[in-house]
Protein backbone atom coordinates (compact mmCIF):
# COMPACT_ATOMS: atom_id res chain seq x y z
CA UNK A 1 0.00 0.00 0.00
CA UNK A 2 1.30 3.40 -1.14
CA UNK A 3 -0.02 6.37 0.29
CA UNK A 4 0.49 9.96 -1.08
CA UNK A 5 -1.06 13.13 0.85
CA UNK A 6 -0.17 16.85 -0.35
CA UNK A 7 3.42 15.95 -2.33
CA UNK A 8 4.21 19.15 -3.54
CA UNK A 9 7.84 19.59 -5.36
CA UNK A 10 8.95 22.73 -7.11
CA UNK A 11 11.89 23.84 -8.62
CA UNK A 12 12.40 27.90 -8.60
CA UNK A 13 9.36 28.87 -10.01
CA UNK A 14 8.15 25.96 -11.55
CA UNK A 15 5.88 23.68 -9.61
CA UNK A 16 6.85 19.94 -10.37
CA UNK A 17 4.57 18.35 -8.39
CA UNK A 18 1.34 20.27 -6.75
CA UNK A 19 -0.27 18.69 -3.99
CA UNK A 20 -1.11 15.49 -5.31
CA UNK A 21 -2.96 13.25 -3.30
CA UNK A 22 -3.69 9.25 -4.87
CA UNK A 23 -3.47 5.85 -3.13
CA UNK A 24 -1.62 2.35 -4.87
CA UNK A 25 -4.03 -0.66 -3.15
CA UNK A 26 -2.31 -4.45 -2.98
CA UNK A 27 -3.22 -6.92 -5.00
CA UNK A 28 -3.38 -4.93 -8.27
CA UNK A 29 -0.63 -3.55 -11.42
CA UNK A 30 -1.58 0.53 -10.82
CA UNK A 31 -0.65 2.58 -14.00
CA UNK A 32 0.79 5.87 -13.23
CA UNK A 33 0.08 8.03 -16.17
CA UNK A 34 1.04 11.20 -18.09
CA UNK A 35 2.46 13.35 -20.79
CA UNK A 36 6.21 13.35 -20.66
CA UNK A 37 7.26 16.11 -18.02
CA UNK A 38 4.20 16.04 -16.19
CA UNK A 39 5.69 14.76 -12.50
CA UNK A 40 5.41 10.90 -13.00
CA UNK A 41 9.51 10.45 -12.15
CA UNK A 42 9.80 13.50 -9.55
CA UNK A 43 6.35 11.85 -7.47
CA UNK A 44 8.73 8.28 -7.68
CA UNK A 45 12.06 9.77 -6.32
CA UNK A 46 10.05 11.28 -3.48
CA UNK A 47 7.96 8.30 -2.48
CA UNK A 48 11.40 6.08 -2.56
CA UNK A 49 12.92 9.44 -0.27
CA UNK A 50 15.44 10.38 -3.39
CA UNK A 51 13.82 13.74 -3.48
CA UNK A 52 12.82 15.56 0.23
CA UNK A 53 9.48 16.96 -0.98
CA UNK A 54 8.59 20.69 -0.17
CA UNK A 55 5.33 19.72 1.27
CA UNK A 56 2.87 16.81 1.49
CA UNK A 57 4.43 12.83 2.32
CA UNK A 58 3.97 9.59 1.52
CA UNK A 59 3.89 6.46 2.78
CA UNK A 60 4.30 2.89 2.43
CA UNK A 61 2.71 0.46 4.43
CA UNK A 62 1.88 3.48 7.20
CA UNK A 63 5.46 4.63 7.64
CA UNK A 64 7.80 7.18 5.51
CA UNK A 65 10.59 5.30 3.05
CA UNK A 66 13.37 6.68 5.43
CA UNK A 67 12.26 4.95 8.32
CA UNK A 68 12.21 1.52 6.91
CA UNK A 69 14.55 -1.11 8.40
CA UNK A 70 15.15 -3.18 5.57
CA UNK A 71 14.11 -0.90 2.36
CA UNK A 72 14.63 -3.45 -0.35
CA UNK A 73 12.71 -6.31 1.20
CA UNK A 74 9.85 -3.70 1.22
CA UNK A 75 10.41 -1.95 -1.35
CA UNK A 76 11.71 -3.02 -5.04
CA UNK A 77 12.62 0.50 -7.47
CA UNK A 78 13.20 0.90 -10.51
CA UNK A 79 13.77 4.57 -11.51
CA UNK A 80 16.30 4.85 -14.30
CA UNK A 81 17.65 1.70 -16.39
CA UNK A 82 20.97 2.93 -15.93
CA UNK A 83 21.55 2.85 -12.35
CA UNK A 84 24.47 0.89 -12.02
CA UNK A 85 28.45 1.32 -12.22
CA UNK A 86 29.68 0.44 -15.99
CA UNK A 87 32.64 -1.16 -14.98
CA UNK A 88 31.19 -3.53 -12.20
CA UNK A 89 29.30 -6.53 -13.74
CA UNK A 90 25.75 -7.44 -13.44
CA UNK A 91 26.44 -9.83 -10.42
CA UNK A 92 28.24 -7.68 -8.85
CA UNK A 93 26.32 -4.99 -8.64
CA UNK A 94 23.28 -6.91 -7.50
CA UNK A 95 25.61 -8.61 -4.74
CA UNK A 96 26.59 -4.87 -3.72
CA UNK A 97 22.90 -3.98 -3.24
CA UNK A 98 22.23 -7.31 -1.53
CA UNK A 99 24.82 -7.29 1.19
CA UNK A 100 23.57 -3.98 2.31
CA UNK A 101 19.87 -5.09 3.32
CA UNK A 102 21.54 -8.99 4.65
CA UNK A 103 19.63 -10.46 1.29
CA UNK A 104 21.42 -14.33 1.39
CA UNK A 105 23.94 -14.57 -1.71
CA UNK A 106 21.45 -17.47 -3.56
CA UNK A 107 18.77 -13.93 -3.92
CA UNK A 108 21.27 -12.73 -6.63
CA UNK A 109 21.13 -15.79 -8.30
CA UNK A 110 17.46 -16.01 -8.50
CA UNK A 111 16.98 -13.16 -9.42
CA UNK A 112 18.74 -13.15 -11.96
CA UNK A 113 17.23 -16.19 -13.80
CA UNK A 114 14.00 -14.82 -13.10
CA UNK A 115 15.21 -11.44 -15.58
CA UNK A 116 17.03 -14.49 -17.94
CA UNK A 117 20.31 -12.22 -17.04
CA UNK A 118 22.62 -15.65 -15.87
CA UNK A 119 24.87 -16.07 -19.12
CA UNK A 120 25.46 -12.24 -18.49
CA UNK A 121 25.58 -12.25 -15.28
CA UNK A 122 29.79 -12.09 -15.11
CA UNK A 123 30.20 -9.40 -17.73
CA UNK A 124 30.30 -5.37 -17.25
CA UNK A 125 27.30 -3.95 -16.83
CA UNK A 126 28.02 -1.01 -19.08
CA UNK A 127 28.48 -3.41 -22.56
CA UNK A 128 24.77 -4.27 -21.55
CA UNK A 129 22.26 -4.13 -24.29
CA UNK A 130 19.39 -1.14 -23.18
CA UNK A 131 17.13 -4.09 -22.90
CA UNK A 132 19.64 -6.37 -20.83
CA UNK A 133 20.04 -2.78 -18.05
CA UNK A 134 16.45 -2.86 -18.13
CA UNK A 135 16.14 -6.36 -17.00
CA UNK A 136 19.30 -5.56 -14.62
CA UNK A 137 17.29 -2.66 -13.15
CA UNK A 138 14.06 -5.08 -13.04
CA UNK A 139 16.52 -7.97 -11.23
CA UNK A 140 17.25 -5.07 -8.72
CA UNK A 141 14.03 -4.04 -7.94
CA UNK A 142 13.29 -8.03 -7.00
CA UNK A 143 16.18 -8.48 -5.09
CA UNK A 144 14.53 -8.49 -1.62
CA UNK A 145 11.24 -10.28 -2.75
CA UNK A 146 9.29 -6.75 -1.79
CA UNK A 147 5.65 -6.06 -1.28
CA UNK A 148 6.00 -3.38 -3.31
CA UNK A 149 7.47 -2.41 -6.20
CA UNK A 150 7.83 0.72 -7.91
CA UNK A 151 8.94 0.78 -11.69
CA UNK A 152 9.41 4.01 -13.46
CA UNK A 153 8.85 3.34 -17.61
CA UNK A 154 9.90 -0.53 -16.90
CA UNK A 155 9.22 -1.40 -20.81
CA UNK A 156 11.43 0.81 -22.44
CA UNK A 157 14.23 -0.61 -23.85
CA UNK A 158 12.25 -4.32 -23.88
CA UNK A 159 11.99 -5.65 -26.75
CA UNK A 160 8.03 -7.22 -27.69
CA UNK A 161 9.00 -10.43 -26.40
CA UNK A 162 10.37 -9.14 -23.49
CA UNK A 163 7.09 -6.73 -22.64
CA UNK A 164 5.39 -9.64 -22.69
CA UNK A 165 7.41 -11.29 -20.33
CA UNK A 166 7.61 -7.93 -17.57
CA UNK A 167 3.70 -7.95 -18.68
CA UNK A 168 2.78 -12.04 -17.28
CA UNK A 169 5.65 -10.84 -14.37
CA UNK A 170 3.68 -8.00 -12.94
CA UNK A 171 0.48 -9.37 -12.94
CA UNK A 172 1.49 -12.68 -11.16
CA UNK A 173 3.50 -10.42 -8.47
CA UNK A 174 0.19 -8.70 -8.16
CA UNK A 175 -1.82 -11.86 -8.05
CA UNK A 176 0.22 -12.52 -4.78
CA UNK A 177 -1.06 -9.73 -3.26
CA UNK A 178 1.68 -6.92 -4.12
CA UNK A 179 1.33 -3.51 -4.50
CA UNK A 180 2.73 -2.98 -8.46
CA UNK A 181 2.84 1.01 -9.02
CA UNK A 182 4.20 1.46 -13.01
CA UNK A 183 4.79 4.95 -14.63
CA UNK A 184 4.41 5.48 -18.58
CA UNK A 185 3.21 7.56 -21.32
CA UNK A 186 2.25 5.10 -23.67
CA UNK A 187 -1.42 4.44 -22.98
CA UNK A 188 -1.83 0.88 -24.85
CA UNK A 189 0.91 -0.61 -22.93
CA UNK A 190 -0.76 0.35 -20.05
CA UNK A 191 -4.71 -0.97 -20.94
CA UNK A 192 -2.36 -3.88 -21.41
CA UNK A 193 -0.61 -4.18 -18.24
CA UNK A 194 -2.40 -2.29 -15.74
CA UNK A 195 -5.74 -2.31 -14.11
CA UNK A 196 -6.04 0.24 -12.17
CA UNK A 197 -4.62 4.04 -12.96
CA UNK A 198 -3.60 7.24 -11.31
CA UNK A 199 -3.60 9.95 -14.19
CA UNK A 200 -1.83 13.09 -13.22
CA UNK A 201 -0.79 16.26 -15.49
CA UNK A 202 1.44 19.25 -14.91
CA UNK A 203 1.85 17.45 -11.30
CA UNK A 204 -1.73 17.32 -10.60
CA UNK A 205 -3.94 14.39 -10.08
CA UNK A 206 -6.30 14.30 -12.80
CA UNK A 207 -8.65 11.44 -12.15
CA UNK A 208 -8.11 8.39 -10.39
CA UNK A 209 -9.73 5.45 -12.16
CA UNK A 210 -9.33 1.76 -13.56
CA UNK A 211 -8.65 1.08 -17.49
CA UNK A 212 -12.12 -0.40 -17.57
CA UNK A 213 -13.84 3.19 -16.41
CA UNK A 214 -11.55 5.29 -18.48
CA UNK A 215 -11.74 3.64 -21.64
CA UNK A 216 -15.54 3.68 -21.33
CA UNK A 217 -15.87 7.44 -21.17
CA UNK A 218 -15.07 7.84 -24.81
CA UNK A 219 -14.97 5.87 -28.19
CA UNK A 220 -11.25 4.64 -27.15
CA UNK A 221 -8.87 4.50 -24.23
CA UNK A 222 -6.96 6.50 -26.35
CA UNK A 223 -9.29 9.08 -26.72
CA UNK A 224 -10.34 9.12 -22.92
CA UNK A 225 -6.62 9.81 -21.87
CA UNK A 226 -6.38 12.25 -24.66
CA UNK A 227 -9.44 14.42 -23.83
CA UNK A 228 -8.43 14.02 -19.75
CA UNK A 229 -4.98 15.61 -20.37
CA UNK A 230 -5.88 17.89 -23.71
CA UNK A 231 -5.69 20.93 -21.41
CA UNK A 232 -1.91 19.88 -20.03
CA UNK A 233 0.19 19.35 -22.14
CA UNK A 234 3.28 21.19 -21.74
CA UNK A 235 4.58 21.64 -25.60
CA UNK A 236 1.46 21.70 -26.94
CA UNK A 237 0.44 25.20 -25.78
CA UNK A 238 4.30 25.92 -25.69
CA UNK A 239 3.91 25.88 -29.33
CA UNK A 240 0.29 27.76 -29.48
CA UNK A 241 2.02 30.39 -27.44
CA UNK A 242 5.09 30.68 -29.79
CA UNK A 243 3.98 29.08 -33.08
CA UNK A 244 3.30 32.92 -34.09
CA UNK A 245 6.41 33.90 -33.80
CA UNK A 246 7.62 31.54 -36.26
CA UNK A 247 4.96 31.97 -38.94
CA UNK A 248 5.99 36.12 -38.36
CA UNK A 249 10.09 35.48 -39.11
CA UNK A 250 9.15 33.36 -41.74
CA UNK A 251 6.93 35.99 -43.59
CA UNK B 1 -0.53 -23.69 9.66
CA UNK B 2 -1.73 -23.17 6.03
CA UNK B 3 1.20 -22.29 3.57
CA UNK B 4 0.05 -18.18 3.31
CA UNK B 5 0.05 -17.99 7.14
CA UNK B 6 3.80 -19.87 6.82
CA UNK B 7 4.60 -17.43 4.25
CA UNK B 8 3.12 -14.35 6.29
CA UNK B 9 4.88 -15.12 9.10
CA UNK B 10 8.54 -15.57 7.07
CA UNK B 11 7.82 -12.49 5.88
CA UNK B 12 7.28 -10.87 8.91
CA UNK B 13 10.48 -12.29 10.56
CA UNK B 14 12.26 -11.03 8.23
CA UNK B 15 11.29 -7.70 8.02
CA UNK B 16 12.31 -7.32 12.08
CA UNK B 17 15.07 -5.01 13.03
CA UNK B 18 17.26 -2.91 10.75
CA UNK B 19 20.13 -2.40 8.35
CA UNK B 20 23.28 -1.41 9.74
CA UNK B 21 26.84 -0.15 9.44
CA UNK B 22 28.37 -3.31 9.16
CA UNK B 23 25.82 -3.96 5.93
CA UNK B 24 26.53 -1.17 3.97
CA UNK B 25 30.10 -1.70 4.57
CA UNK B 26 30.04 -5.22 3.36
CA UNK B 27 28.19 -3.47 0.25
CA UNK B 28 30.79 -0.83 0.36
CA UNK B 29 33.79 -3.14 0.44
CA UNK B 30 32.23 -5.32 -2.66
CA UNK B 31 31.71 -1.91 -4.31
CA UNK B 32 35.25 -0.94 -4.13
CA UNK B 33 36.79 -4.55 -5.26
CA UNK B 34 34.81 -5.13 -8.15
CA UNK B 35 35.67 -1.95 -10.21
CA UNK B 36 38.95 -2.14 -12.17
CA UNK B 37 39.99 1.58 -11.07
CA UNK B 38 40.60 0.00 -7.61
CA UNK B 39 43.67 -2.32 -8.86
CA UNK B 40 44.66 0.32 -11.26
CA UNK B 41 45.19 3.03 -9.09
CA UNK B 42 47.06 0.27 -6.08
CA UNK B 43 49.20 -0.67 -8.86
CA UNK B 44 50.40 2.78 -9.60
CA UNK B 45 50.50 3.85 -6.32
CA UNK B 46 52.61 0.63 -5.22
CA UNK B 47 55.16 1.09 -8.07
CA UNK B 48 55.29 4.91 -7.49
CA UNK B 49 56.41 4.23 -4.05
CA UNK B 50 58.76 1.44 -4.28
CA UNK B 51 60.10 2.49 -7.59
CA UNK B 52 61.19 5.96 -6.34
CA UNK B 53 62.21 4.41 -3.14
CA UNK B 54 64.94 2.55 -5.34
CA UNK B 55 65.55 5.74 -8.01
CA UNK B 56 66.24 8.15 -5.46
CA UNK B 57 67.92 6.58 -2.54
CA UNK B 58 70.11 4.43 -5.15
CA UNK B 59 71.24 7.58 -6.98
CA UNK B 60 71.72 9.68 -3.71
CA UNK B 61 73.70 7.34 -2.08
CA UNK B 62 75.93 6.95 -4.81
CA UNK B 63 76.69 10.51 -4.99
CA UNK B 64 77.31 10.44 -1.18
CA UNK B 65 81.48 11.00 -1.69
CA UNK B 66 81.10 14.22 -3.53
CA UNK B 67 78.19 16.04 -1.43
CA UNK B 68 79.21 18.98 0.62
CA UNK B 69 78.52 18.95 4.03
CA UNK B 70 75.47 20.57 4.52
CA UNK B 71 73.50 18.08 2.53
CA UNK B 72 75.51 15.55 4.31
CA UNK B 73 73.89 17.19 7.73
CA UNK B 74 70.43 17.07 6.45
CA UNK B 75 70.76 13.80 5.28
CA UNK B 76 67.17 11.69 5.87
CA UNK B 77 66.87 8.82 4.04
CA UNK B 78 63.96 7.84 5.53
CA UNK B 79 61.85 10.56 4.29
CA UNK B 80 63.50 10.05 0.70
CA UNK B 81 62.34 6.87 0.43
CA UNK B 82 59.01 8.58 0.50
CA UNK B 83 59.86 10.54 -2.41
CA UNK B 84 56.47 8.30 -3.96
CA UNK B 85 54.06 9.86 -2.10
CA UNK B 86 53.69 12.47 -4.51
CA UNK B 87 52.38 11.00 -6.74
CA UNK B 88 50.75 8.31 -3.91
CA UNK B 89 48.53 11.24 -2.63
CA UNK B 90 47.12 11.93 -5.81
CA UNK B 91 46.36 8.61 -6.96
CA UNK B 92 44.62 7.56 -3.22
CA UNK B 93 42.70 10.82 -3.64
CA UNK B 94 41.52 10.39 -7.42
CA UNK B 95 39.79 6.55 -5.83
CA UNK B 96 38.32 8.79 -3.08
CA UNK B 97 37.18 10.91 -5.53
CA UNK B 98 35.82 8.40 -7.67
CA UNK B 99 34.81 6.18 -5.31
CA UNK B 100 31.95 8.46 -4.98
CA UNK B 101 31.09 10.68 -7.73
CA UNK B 102 31.53 7.15 -9.90
CA UNK B 103 28.27 6.53 -8.65
CA UNK B 104 26.70 10.16 -9.12
CA UNK B 105 27.52 9.83 -12.82
CA UNK B 106 26.52 6.41 -13.52
CA UNK B 107 23.17 6.57 -11.42
CA UNK B 108 23.98 3.88 -9.25
CA UNK B 109 23.48 6.40 -6.35
CA UNK B 110 19.63 6.58 -6.77
CA UNK B 111 20.49 2.25 -6.26
CA UNK B 112 22.47 2.58 -3.04
CA UNK B 113 20.59 5.50 -1.51
CA UNK B 114 16.96 3.41 -1.99
CA UNK B 115 19.05 0.28 -0.26
CA UNK B 116 20.39 2.64 2.27
CA UNK B 117 18.21 5.86 2.74
CA UNK B 118 20.52 6.85 5.74
CA UNK B 119 23.06 9.07 3.85
CA UNK B 120 25.54 9.07 6.70
CA UNK B 121 25.69 5.94 7.73
CA UNK B 122 26.50 4.83 3.45
CA UNK B 123 28.94 7.69 3.86
CA UNK B 124 30.37 6.43 6.92
CA UNK B 125 31.08 3.10 5.50
CA UNK B 126 32.60 4.37 2.36
CA UNK B 127 34.53 6.11 4.36
CA UNK B 128 35.93 2.72 6.95
CA UNK B 129 35.61 0.53 3.94
CA UNK B 130 38.14 3.18 1.54
CA UNK B 131 39.44 4.84 4.47
CA UNK B 132 40.56 0.97 6.21
CA UNK B 133 42.07 0.16 2.55
CA UNK B 134 44.02 2.65 1.94
CA UNK B 135 45.42 2.88 5.29
CA UNK B 136 46.36 -1.23 5.06
CA UNK B 137 48.21 -0.57 1.75
CA UNK B 138 49.90 2.86 2.67
CA UNK B 139 51.25 1.76 5.50
CA UNK B 140 52.62 -1.94 3.75
CA UNK B 141 53.87 0.39 0.76
CA UNK B 142 55.17 2.81 3.28
CA UNK B 143 57.31 -0.33 5.26
CA UNK B 144 58.01 -1.77 2.17
CA UNK B 145 59.12 1.66 0.16
CA UNK B 146 61.35 2.39 3.34
CA UNK B 147 63.47 -1.03 3.11
CA UNK B 148 63.43 -0.89 -0.70
CA UNK B 149 65.89 2.48 0.27
CA UNK B 150 67.70 1.35 2.71
CA UNK B 151 68.65 -1.97 0.38
CA UNK B 152 69.57 -0.34 -2.40
CA UNK B 153 72.23 2.10 -0.89
CA UNK B 154 75.78 1.63 -0.63
CA UNK B 155 77.04 0.26 2.94
CA UNK B 156 79.01 3.09 3.51
CA UNK B 157 76.18 5.62 3.40
CA UNK B 158 75.12 6.30 7.31
CA UNK B 159 71.48 4.27 7.12
CA UNK B 160 67.94 4.69 9.26
CA UNK B 161 66.85 1.68 11.16
CA UNK B 162 63.33 1.08 12.38
CA UNK B 163 64.83 1.08 16.10
CA UNK B 164 64.99 4.89 16.19
CA UNK B 165 61.60 6.01 17.36
CA UNK B 166 61.75 8.97 14.98
CA UNK B 167 61.93 6.35 12.15
CA UNK B 168 59.41 4.45 12.74
CA UNK B 169 57.26 7.34 13.05
CA UNK B 170 58.13 8.64 9.81
CA UNK B 171 57.13 5.39 8.62
CA UNK B 172 54.23 4.77 10.18
CA UNK B 173 52.92 8.55 9.60
CA UNK B 174 54.10 8.23 5.35
CA UNK B 175 51.34 5.11 5.43
CA UNK B 176 48.99 7.08 7.23
CA UNK B 177 49.09 10.21 5.05
CA UNK B 178 48.43 9.19 1.93
CA UNK B 179 45.14 7.73 3.59
CA UNK B 180 44.08 11.16 4.62
CA UNK B 181 44.45 12.21 1.41
CA UNK B 182 42.40 9.64 0.36
CA UNK B 183 39.86 10.41 2.84
CA UNK B 184 40.28 14.49 1.55
CA UNK B 185 39.06 13.32 -1.99
CA UNK B 186 35.93 11.19 -0.63
CA UNK B 187 34.46 14.00 1.15
CA UNK B 188 35.93 16.43 -1.41
CA UNK B 189 33.52 13.72 -3.98
CA UNK B 190 30.95 13.94 -1.73
CA UNK B 191 30.74 17.51 -2.01
CA UNK B 192 31.04 18.02 -5.43
CA UNK B 193 29.38 14.81 -6.58
CA UNK B 194 30.74 15.53 -9.94
CA UNK B 195 34.07 13.29 -11.19
CA UNK B 196 35.56 16.55 -12.81
CA UNK B 197 34.73 19.19 -10.00
CA UNK B 198 35.79 16.73 -7.63
CA UNK B 199 39.48 15.63 -8.93
CA UNK B 200 40.51 19.33 -9.77
CA UNK B 201 39.10 19.93 -6.11
CA UNK B 202 41.64 17.10 -4.83
CA UNK B 203 44.62 18.01 -6.87
CA UNK B 204 43.76 22.03 -5.96
CA UNK B 205 44.17 21.07 -2.20
CA UNK B 206 47.21 19.20 -2.56
CA UNK B 207 49.29 20.47 -5.24
CA UNK B 208 48.09 23.94 -5.93
CA UNK B 209 47.40 25.53 -2.52
CA UNK B 210 51.26 25.65 -1.50
CA UNK B 211 52.16 26.91 -5.12
CA UNK B 212 49.65 29.66 -4.23
CA UNK B 213 51.91 30.61 -1.07
CA UNK B 214 54.70 31.58 -3.68
CA UNK B 215 54.70 35.11 -3.91
CA UNK B 216 54.50 35.76 -0.49
CA UNK B 217 57.74 37.11 1.25
CA UNK B 218 59.19 34.73 2.92
CA UNK B 219 58.43 35.54 6.71
CA UNK B 220 54.68 35.33 6.06
CA UNK B 221 54.71 32.23 3.34
CA UNK B 222 56.38 30.27 6.12
CA UNK B 223 53.63 30.87 8.53
CA UNK B 224 50.90 29.91 5.91
CA UNK B 225 52.58 26.96 4.38
CA UNK B 226 53.10 25.04 7.02
CA UNK B 227 49.31 24.35 7.63
CA UNK B 228 49.19 22.97 4.02
CA UNK B 229 48.77 18.88 3.43
CA UNK B 230 51.87 18.42 1.00
CA UNK B 231 54.15 20.68 2.84
CA UNK B 232 53.18 18.99 6.01
CA UNK B 233 53.70 15.82 4.78
CA UNK B 234 57.25 16.77 3.05
CA UNK B 235 58.49 18.73 5.67
CA UNK B 236 57.59 17.21 9.23
CA UNK B 237 54.93 13.75 9.24
CA UNK B 238 57.62 12.18 6.80
CA UNK B 239 60.41 13.37 7.93
CA UNK B 240 63.28 12.06 10.46
CA UNK B 241 64.15 15.54 11.28
CA UNK B 242 61.46 18.04 10.56
CA UNK B 243 62.49 21.14 8.51
CA UNK B 244 62.41 24.25 9.49
CA UNK B 245 59.11 26.49 9.84
CA UNK B 246 57.44 23.26 9.78
CA UNK B 247 55.21 21.97 12.14
CA UNK B 248 56.13 19.21 14.52
CA UNK B 249 55.16 15.58 12.90
CA UNK B 250 52.40 14.97 15.98
CA UNK B 251 50.80 18.73 15.68
CA UNK B 252 50.72 18.25 11.38
CA UNK B 253 49.29 14.71 11.67
CA UNK B 254 46.82 16.20 13.50
CA UNK B 255 46.12 18.86 12.04
CA UNK B 256 45.68 16.66 8.58
CA UNK B 257 43.00 14.31 10.47
CA UNK B 258 40.90 17.57 11.26
CA UNK B 259 40.84 18.33 7.49
CA UNK B 260 39.64 15.09 6.25
CA UNK B 261 37.05 15.00 9.05
CA UNK B 262 35.86 18.58 8.19
CA UNK B 263 35.71 17.74 4.36
CA UNK B 264 33.66 14.63 5.19
CA UNK B 265 31.94 15.98 7.64
CA UNK B 266 30.94 18.88 4.97
CA UNK B 267 30.55 15.99 2.49
CA UNK B 268 28.21 14.54 5.20
CA UNK B 269 26.07 17.50 5.14
CA UNK B 270 25.45 18.16 1.83
CA UNK B 271 24.75 14.16 1.13
CA UNK B 272 21.78 14.38 3.82
CA UNK B 273 20.31 17.58 2.46
CA UNK B 274 20.60 16.97 -1.55
CA UNK B 275 17.91 15.53 -3.96
CA UNK B 276 19.53 12.56 -5.56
Amino acid sequence: MIEVRGLTKRYGPTTAVDGLTFEVAPGTVTGFLGPNGSGKSTTMRMIIGLDRPDAGQARIGGRGYRELGWPLRRVGSLLDARSFQPGRSGRAHLAALAASNRLPARRVDEVLDIVGLTQAAGRRAGKYSLGMAQRLGIATALLGDPEVLILDEPVNGLDPEGIRWLRSLLRSLAAEGRTVFISSHLIAEMALTATDLIVIGQGRLLAQTTVAELSAQSTSLEEAFLALTSGVTDYESHAREHGHHYLGSAS
Amino acid sequence: MTAATAVAETRTRSLRGHYGFADLARMEWIKLRSVRSTSWGLAIFTVSLIGSALLFNGLTSAAWGHMPAADRASWDPTNLSFTGLIIGQLVTAVLGVLFITSEYSSGLIRSTFAAAPRRPLVLAAKTAVFGGLALLVGEVLAFASFFAGELIMRSDVPHASLATPTVLRAVLMAGAYAALTGLFGLGLGALIRRTAGGLAAAAGVIFVLPFLTLPLPDSIRNDVTKFLPEPIAASSISAVRPEAHALSPWLGFALLCLYAAVLLAAGTFALARRDV
